[in-house]
């Protein structure tokens, strides 16, 4: 599945570029995210902007992904849609990440 | 004899494999929002039904050839009933689970990755029915449109 990403400060920016993340995807996405985030930035924002929706699976993905990270590096979520924000509020993992409306409110708050 | 499917009803059948269920259920929410689901009920219609039709998939056929799943939808005034049999393995107990996810407070390292299935669906639907017969699953969700959530 596509992802890209760009680094801003010590920030990494990952864009996914799929309406869905979901069961025919999820390890695909976990690997993914895994050699896209090999490196050393303190903190990573996933773009999910054009990701219109997400089941268990890919929910379970994103968890994944940011476990991979470790202990010392964050996974922020940014864009994302009512539906998918729904997901992650019903299964309480909007209390695990930090959610943003956008990618520039992402942005726009320093590094903790 | 009185028909058992109207202009509300909509029926699918499928072959429950990974590569179908997501187009099984755009197609089959689509056909539900042409006739009438309240668009507030649309998202949590689509996450549960998206579960449900994975659970066919991942468990009912787990370890043997994948058959159909059938999805049956009645909608009336203030209700949708949806249908979903399948010929795969019944569910365990032969009961629906609980879904009790495992917690998440807890450390990054032991955060759950799956379980939240049936957990959505209970949270999504306000009555599941469940009967196993003749080597047939079929699971039954309700959704009342009263209850705003």
């Amino acid at each position: 599945m596509g992802l890209t990403s760009t680094t801003i400060g010590a920030t990494q920016v990952v864009t996914v570029h799929a309406d869905r993340i979901d069961a025919s995807m999820a390890i695909q996405f976990k690997d993914d995210m895994r050699s896209e985030t090999e490196g050393s930035v303190d903190r990573v924002v996933l773009d999910l902007s054009g990701v219109e929706f997400i089941d268990s699976s890919g929910l379970g993905a994103i968890v994944a992904s940011m476990k991979q990270l470790g202990e010392d590096r964050k996974l922020d979520l940014a864009g994302l849609h009512p539906v998918v924000e729904k997901v992650f509020r019903l299964t309480r993992m909007d209390t695990v990440f930090r959610l943003f409306a956008t990618l520039n409110d992402a942005l726009s708050v320093p590094v903790d | 004899m009185k028909p058992i499917c109207n202009e509300a009803c909509l029926e699918l059948s499928f072959p429950a494999r990974v590569s179908e269920a997501s187009p099984g259920v755009a197609q089959l929410c689509a056909g539900l929002a042409h006739r009438g689901l309240p668009a507030h009920k649309a998202d949590d219609v689509k996450i549960a039904l998206t579960e449900a039709i994975n659970n066919v998939v991942e468990h009912a056929y787990a370890g043997i050839a994948p058959a159909k799943v059938r999805v049956t939808c009645r909608l009336d005034q203030d209700r949708l009933d949806i249908l979903i049999s399948d010929t795969g393995n019944p569910l365990p107990g032969h009961r629906p689970p609980d879904g009790v996810p495992a917690s998440i407070d807890t450390t990054l390292q032991n955060l759950p990755e799956g379980g939240f299935g049936w957990y959505l669906i209970h949270q999504l639907t306000s009555d599941i029915w469940y009967e196993r017969s003749d080597g047939c699953n079929r699971l039954s969700l309700r959704f009342d449109f009263a209850r705003h959530r």
